[in-house]
């Protein structure tokens, strides 16, 4: 069996040192070793932006794609061959600009995949413009008098759209993270994983100890029921989203694939192409 | 006795037009006649006027007519709007509840029957469409039966008293009409078929099905007019082979999880028309980039914008051609017939497989849905080429190295492997990469790369890239079509012929790469070069100009209206040709 050093490769990350994404790496590794996977059974399927680097940098199959597209492209990828693991993962600009609609309509449609979002709250590789994820009243290039629009709330959208998997983390917490990631692999359905990943070059307000004091771990709630959707959207209304640990899960909803009639438990990649004569003359026969 | 005729049916859209012809067409297939429809409809569901147009005729035919033999009318909008068509002598049967009268300078005869009130008779007005088309079956003289058979199959899944009721609907419009002309119209007596059944369908459904023959068992699109009824059959069919089709959120989600299922594997397509096209550009040159195969058919609309929806243009070839940012290789193909639209599927699915690239299939909308005769399709043609795709088991890779997904080969296409096999992890970017699929920005791997990506579909030609439909050696006139006109040219051609005008003609079906060697014999021998095209600015003219030249010799005939070309319409370009 796999061990987590076997999702390593020799490329070394483009990051600034100390970004947060390197414990994301970390933990994606981890994970993928700890549910025992074996490199070329898993997918990582990545968007554009500073995170989005992130396919590249693990041992296993990975597709970067284009900015915002990275839920369809992995969507894609396990509807081919749903006995691959897909994890899709990126910036929040990524998923909650730019993708924000195919983010929604994949909560909804709820194919196998997990989303590992890097939330930095601001556009890093484009050197500091406000993203959705940024408080109102921040800074930025595209903000220097303070950003006037809301501040987007995946969690709640996440809550609010159906999703079956919501959770939220800190890079800081590896082993938090870790574990998040093993039960959205093994969740039967899609599962939103949002991780405060701090920018250290063009973040200035949320850093490592603003995160620190900020955030709350549902640990601290042991009444805290993560099956109930009404007590998530109030615990993450309560902490204004400064949350962490597993928020809520559906295990009772079946995946898409499950769902789809006719759709088989065997990879699409693996089933033959041919048709035969007889298939081929009944199809015609409509048309008569 | 006649050897083709023309039939229309118009009323208010939602008012059994569609499935009047439907019936009415179902039971000439039957028969044996070819059948060539066209359907002028608008971009509403109720209400507004619209019309369907079936050609019958003994021999094959690819063309709408120029004229109208029979005219069935729900309204009188459907008159005023359809009788200027009508040829002198033909014959209007209209509902004798709105009083129909012929427009004045217009030669026709006319069968007012009772449609409504023999439908309210029989307990709904919705049968007026059985009294409407029974009537004018009757005037062709053609045998109830088959009729009668038609109806039953339209209504079986309702009951068998609704097939009666809807069987008799027929019988009393035949019979009134029938009393009133004294017996089956003599000039319309239409010489017998071959007896032999053909299929009968639309571009959009020659098209699924060839996708479903070439292998495709994914789908993933977003509706819209023409393209949807390829996403409505494969619903219905691919689960029956293992399959799904995603209806996603737009067109951007329809081209990228295509091509993430491409390279998960899976033989995907997405289908669409202009607006969706437009959105998907972005998407189309990561397919380039990565080497992903992708198809995707593009049911060409009147554009730009939202345009017209419902209505013929030839316009995206440019779009195809030159929308991604950056350069790509890809694979834009044109079918012109029916059949094509089968072939072309699976040809579209292997090209796309074997040089590892994007391939647009462009009909446009009167191919795309124009319900028409098609020839027998062939079970032996169909052929799968996955190309360089290993499903072997791999050797294990050396230390720190990363399967060589984009190596340098002779041809410029590299081994592919699926994302599960074992030794074969690569990395797939749209940045600039190295053989493993690393981003890199060296310059000579860059320029290695790019060579490599456009070199490989230099040669790359479809069947038929440029199909002879007739080279004449005393003709002095080409005529260059793309598309459905080619039916309509022939038309033409043959009238010319009569008059003693001798003309060739090719259609170009692959837009790009441009099959430059294969059309310049054509151009080189002729004096004139009359070039046909739906769109206002000569877009496949350009294509010729900038890729082989003859710019002297070309002519532009050109038409952005909305509706296809009449062979009247080719017949008089040609003629007036200096």
């Amino acid at each position: 069996m796999a061990t987590f050093k076997e999702f390593r490769n020799n490329i070394k990350p483009n990051w600034c040192p100390g970004c947060g994404d390197f414990s994301v790496q970390a933990a994606m590794q981890r994970a993928a070793a700890n549910v025992g996977l074996e490199p070329e059974q898993l997918a990582v399927i990545s968007g554009i932006g500073c995170s989005g680097r992130i396919s590249g940098y693990i041992n296993a199959y990975g597709l970067h794609g284009i900015h915002g597209r990275v839920l369809p492209i992995a969507q894609g990828v396990k509807l081919a061959n749903r006995e691959l693991t897909v994890i899709a993962s990126g910036g929040d600009g990524d998923g909650f600009a730019i993708g924000m609609g195919h983010t929604v309509h994949a909560i909804r449609r709820n194919l196998d995949v997990t989303y590992i979002v890097m939330d930095n709250q601001i556009y890093g590789l484009t050197k500091g413009q406000t993203s959705p994820r940024s408080a109102e009243g921040f800074k930025t290039k595209s903000t220097p008098e303070g950003s006037i629009e809301h501040t987007l709330s995946p969690l709640e959208i996440a809550l609010s759209a159906g999703a079956t998997f919501v959770a939220q983390s800190f890079s800081s917490d590896l082993k938090q993270l870790t574990s998040l990631i093993e039960e959205g692999i093994k969740h039967k359905g899609f599962s939103l994983i949002n991780v405060f990943s701090p920018c250290v070059t063009f973040n200035k307000v949320n850093t490592y100890d603003w995160f620190k004091e900020n955030i709350v771990n549902l640990e601290q709630f042991p009444e805290y029921d993560s099956s109930n959707r009404v007590a998530a959207m109030n615990k993450v209304m309560e902490t204004r989203g400064m949350l962490t640990g597993l928020v809520y899960q559906d295990k009772t909803r079946k995946s898409y694939e499950d769902l789809a009639v006719g759709f088989k438990e065997q990879g699409l990649a693996k089933q033959s192409l041919e048709l035969s004569r007889d298939q081929f003359d009944s199809l015609l026969k409509e048309f008569k | 006795m006649i050897s083709q005729l023309s039939w229309k049916i118009g009323g208010q859209q939602g008012e059994g037009v569609e499935s009047t012809d439907r019936i009415f067409s179902t039971a000439l297939n039957r028969l044996g006649y070819y059948l060539y429809g066209y359907r002028h409809f608008s971009s509403r569901i109720k209400g507004g006027h619209t019309n369907n147009k079936i050609r019958i005729s003994t021999k094959p035919t690819r063309a709408i007519s120029d004229d109208l033999d029979i005219l069935v009318a729900f309204d009188q909008e459907s008159i005023d709007l359809n009788a200027g068509e009508l040829r002198s002598g033909g014959v209007v049967v209209a509902d004798a509840k709105f009083s129909p009268t012929i427009p004045e300078g217009i030669q026709a005869r006319l069968f007012a029957v009772p449609i409504t009130t023999i439908a309210e008779d029989l307990g709904t007005s919705l049968m007026k469409n059985m009294v409407a088309s029974g009537a004018s079956w009757a005037l062709l003289g053609l045998p109830i039966e088959v009729f009668n058979q038609a109806v039953e199959e339209e209504f079986g899944r309702k009951g068998p008293a609704i097939v009666e009721k809807n069987i008799e609907a027929v019988k009393r419009g035949a019979d009134f009409v029938l009393e009133q002309a004294g017996g089956p119209l003599e000039e319309f007596k239409l010489e017998p078929a071959d007896g032999q059944q053909k299929l009968f369908m639309i571009g959009n459904e020659a098209m699924a099905l060839g996708s479903i023959a070439a292998g495709c068992r994914l789908m993933s699109a977003y509706p819209i007019t023409p393209a949807s009824e390829i996403m409505e059959y494969l619903i219905k069919k691919l689960p029956k082979f293992g399959g799904t089709v995603v209806q996603t959120e737009d067109e951007i989600a329809a081209v990228t999880m295509a091509i993430g299922a491409n390279y998960g594997g899976v033989r995907t397509m997405t289908a669409s028309a202009g607006p969706g096209l437009s959105l998907m550009m972005e998407a189309i040159g990561l397919s380039g980039m990565t080497e992903t195969p992708l198809v995707i058919v593009d049911t060409q609309r009147g554009g730009p914008s939202t345009g017209l929806p419902t209505k013929q243009e030839q316009s995206d070839i440019n779009a195809l051609i030159y929308g991604t940012h950056g350069e790509i290789p890809k694979l834009v193909v044109a079918p012109s017939t029916i059949e094509e639209c089968f072939y072309d599927m699976i040809e579209g699915f292997n090209m796309a497989e074997k040089y590892q690239i994007p391939v647009i299939i462009a009909t446009d909308l009167q191919l795309s849905l124009g319900k028409q005769s098609c020839d027998v399709l062939d079970y032996e043609s169909i052929a799968i080429n996955r190309g360089k795709l290993q499903l072997d088991e791999l050797p294990p890779l050396e230390d720190n190295r990363m399967f060589k997904r984009y190596e340098w080969t002779e041809d410029g296409i590299s081994p592919r492997v699926l994302p599960g096999m074992k030794h074969g992890i690569h990395h797939v970017t749209g940045v600039e990469h190295d053989q493993e699929g690393r981003p890199s920005e060296n310059a000579l791997n860059r320029q290695k790369m790019m060579d490599k990506r456009l070199g490989k579909i230099q040669s790359l030609r479809v069947t038929n890239a440029v199909k002879v439909n007739a080279d004449e050696p005393s003709a002095e006139v080409l005529i260059v079509a793309m598309g459905s006109t080619g039916g309509t040219i022939e038309e033409a051609r043959a009238r010319l012929t009569r008059d003693g005008m001798a003309t060739s003609h090719v259609t170009v079906r692959q837009m790009h790469p441009f099959p430059n060697e294969l059309l310049e014999p054509y151009l080189k021998a002729a004096k004139k070069v009359v070039v046909l095209e739906n769109n206002a600015t000569g877009q496949l003219a350009n294509l010729i100009k900038q890729n082989v030249g003859y710019h002297d010799k070309i002519e532009n005939v050109l038409k952005y209206d909305g509706t296809p070309f009449l062979p009247s319409e080719v017949y008089k370009a040609c003629k007036e040709l200096n």
